[in-house]
């Protein structure tokens, strides 16, 4: 299977996923309370199946966590 | 009587609050510690952080489902970390897209030693998210003229400081946050700096609408047990302020009568 190379939350990945949903599978977060940005952009939850990844994307993927 | 005031209540981002202790979800020692201190105070808000997820070692424990039985819990997402107008718009947005409402702890620091907030850029913020259907709790320095620029610009309610974040230092300058609470047309939130549960009640006394506090709950000893102290000094303060404090004298006034001694 072919992979593209991503930067995930600063950190460089090869990944097989060609959408951002396939994505959230393959790093195991299917079904958590998080967004996502791809290039700054914030990606609305019902379009993650069709928002396509490519070569050099840029990804942000966050959660809540305790604070003040 | 109630859990409060006999019905009191305040009502900010168009959601009414029986509880005037808000409480923040940081620095506790696990999620169950945080749930269980959550509960005891009573708070019906609370703020959360957004961060990046670790993808090399995801975590399966959630804190939003370890409070998801606190009975009417608002989640209050905060900008906290960030020192950009950028940077808070992107995180308050990404905090609505993941789920729990349109409310925003608005937070743009300016500062890194005091962690006090770059006013304007708040203010900015406040303008902006507004305007795409946030409701703006900005956390501001206790100064009456940012106060109402940030309810000129939306704001749902206003936080003021009490001393810096996390110091426990208690309300440094009354005054100040007076002269805030006179004149705002919001909820007036005393949110960073009370130390003890004295320090929220003096808030009260003042007539601040509610507190917001994290450390002085999360870093005692015993954090359940401050956070019931916390609630009910918050409840203290607040009874105080609806009763009317009696009137300071400069010299003593005798609580016995002054007829009737024996000879």
């Amino acid at each position: 299977m072919s992979s593209i190379a991503v930067t995930i939350n600063g950190e460089s990945r090869n990944v097989a996923a060609m959408n951002i949903e396939a994505l959230l599978s393959e790093l195991n977060l299917s079904g958590r309370k998080l967004a996502i940005e791809l290039n700054r952009e914030l990606v609305p939850r019902e379009r993650f199946s069709e928002t396509r990844l490519s070569e050099g994307d840029c990804i942000e993927i966050v959660q809540f966590v305790g604070g003040g | 009587m109630g859990n409060t005031a006999g019905g009191d209540s305040f009502s900010a981002g168009g959601k009414t609050f029986s509880s005037r202790l808000i409480v923040g979800s940081g620095k506790y020692r696990n999620f169950a510690q945080t749930r269980e201190a959550t509960l005891a105070s009573g708070a019906e808000m609370i703020t959360v952080a957004v961060r990046r997820v670790n993808i090399t070692d995801p975590s399966k424990e959630s804190l939003l489902e370890y409070l998801s039985d606190v009975p009417n819990l608002t989640i209050l997402p905060n900008t906290a970390g960030c020192y950009t107008l950028e940077d808070c718009l992107r995180t308050a947005r990404l905090a609505r897209e993941a789920g729990v409402g349109n409310f925003v702890k608005v937070e743009v620091i300016g500062d890194q030693k005091t962690l006090f907030p770059d006013n304007d850029l708040t203010i900015e913020a406040c303008r902006i998210l507004t305007n795409e259907g946030f409701f703006c709790f900005p956390y501001i320095t206790d100064d009456p003229v940012v106060a109402r620029k940030c309810e000129d610009a939306g704001a749902a309610a206003v936080m003021p400081l009490a001393a810096p974040i996390g110091s426990g230092l208690g309300l440094q300058n009354e005054y100040n946050l007076r002269f805030i609470i006179e004149q705002a047309r919001v909820p007036v939130i005393v949110d960073a700096g009370v130390g003890t549960p004295s320090d929220a009640a003096r808030c009260l006394e003042l007539g601040a609408d509610a507190i917001l506090t994290n450390s002085a709950i999360a870093c005692a000893d015993d954090p359940v047990m401050m956070a019931r102290a916390m609630k009910a000094g918050v409840e203290a303060g607040r009874l105080a302020f609806l009763a009317g404090r009696m009137p300071k004298k400069m010299y003593a006034s005798a609580s016995s009568p002054q007829s009737g001694l024996i000879e």
